[in-house]
């Protein structure tokens, strides 16, 4: 009966999108403000990834808000997770030479990688967000492959507050020098140089950092539970 | 056939809203309503990026000079796809860790069988 009911009211939702979704063409460009964006980005923010300057600089304020977004969501697995005192230590068996080796090269690698796609954000496909994906996976790596190694807590909770705190620092310091919040105070410079596009990297590597750390957080938090 | 090579996208994409909608609708095991909400979330996520792609468009990217701006696709979807992706993962996270104390509390994962979650 329940079964019934959902695929019928399913059927119903799909019905009234499907008659939407017709009336939107495909592989048309759509909205004005896209094309703006793309013909006066690089000229207004430096940066040659224009949805890197719709992240961080002409929707800058709203990324802020995602970035809250993250951090409570981290905060309430904390807290969810981390409030029962007594953490049992199970006694896992340590994982072979050849894994844990395999492991501890690979980690560097990882994380330089990491590092790259979120420094050259503005220029290439990537940013802060993918970047400390990247390095979140470069941990949970380390987890999976020498369970006995942990990452501190305090490191990564201190990581994610300067990341944050930075973000919020270089907008303020816009406020303060351009007027606006998260105003892009610094030079552009040349278009498709590593220092370009004023303080889109700063801030791409604030969200870089903390991103990571959020995510090694949560990573450390759902396997301590374990 | 014209019809689905055009849509195809939008197709894809609905068909995993569906999918997601249907599990989250039936399934009585929490870890799967979880699954449920990822595959939704994905969903949602190939739709907006496909609402913004243009027939032959390339990456927003302005890596070599001579590049033609008319031919890139909308770089608004994209950039709010980027960040719904790492939120979704936050999410996923945070659901998952009340799972886990649902467990430990009940001792099932079953909707119907703990008392005050039946719905």
């Amino acid at each position: 009966m329940r079964r019934i009911i959902s695929i019928l009211l399913l059927v119903i939702v799909t019905f009234g999108i499907c008659q939407s979704l017709a009336k939107i063409p495909f592989g048309t460009p759509k909205t004005k403000v896209g094309g703006r964006y793309i013909n006066e980005g690089v000229k207004e923010t430096g940066a040659a990834n224009i949805v890197t300057s719709v992240v961080l600089s002409y929707r800058g304020f709203d990324t802020l808000g995602e970035v809250t977004i993250l951090f409570i969501a981290s905060i309430g697995l904390g807290a969810v997770l981390g409030s029962v005192g007594k953490k049992t230590v199970t006694k896992t068996e340590p994982a072979s030479f050849v894994l844990s080796t395999g492991c501890k090269i690979l980690f560097p690698l990882i994380l330089v990688f990491g590092a790259y796609i979120f420094i050259h954000g503005h220029l290439t496909p990537g940013g802060g967000f993918q970047g400390g994906a990247i390095i979140a996976s470069a941990y949970l790596l380390i987890y999976l492959g020498c369970r006995q190694r942990r990452v501190s807590q305090t490191a990564y909770m201190t990581l994610e507050s300067l990341g944050g705190l930075s973000f919020v620092a270089a907008g303020l310091v816009g406020l303060a020098v351009s007027g606006y919040f998260l105003a892009n105070f610094l030079p552009r410079g040349t278009v498709n140089l590593l220092f370009s596009a004023g303080i889109i990297p700063v801030i791409y590597i604030a969200i870089g950092l903390k991103v990571g750390s959020e995510l090694t957080g949560i990573i450390d938090n759902l396997v301590e539970e374990s | 056939m014209g019809f689905l090579h055009n849509y195809a996208y939008y197709i894809g994409a609905f068909g995993l809203i569906f999918v997601g909608l249907y599990i989250i609708l039936t399934k009585h095991n929490l870890i799967k309503a979880i699954i449920g909400l990822a595959i939704l979330d994905t969903g949602v996520n190939l739709f907006l990026v496909s609402v913004g792609y243009i027939t032959k468009g390339t990456a927003p990217i302005f890596s070599r000079p001579g590049i033609d701006a008319k031919r890139m696709v909308d770089p608004v979807p994209q950039a709010l796809v980027l960040t719904a992706i790492v939120i979704g993962v936050a999410v996923l996270a945070l659901a998952l860790s009340l799972a886990i104390r649902l467990y430990q509390h009940y001792g099932t994962l079953n909707l119907r069988k703990i008392r005050e979650q039946k719905w």
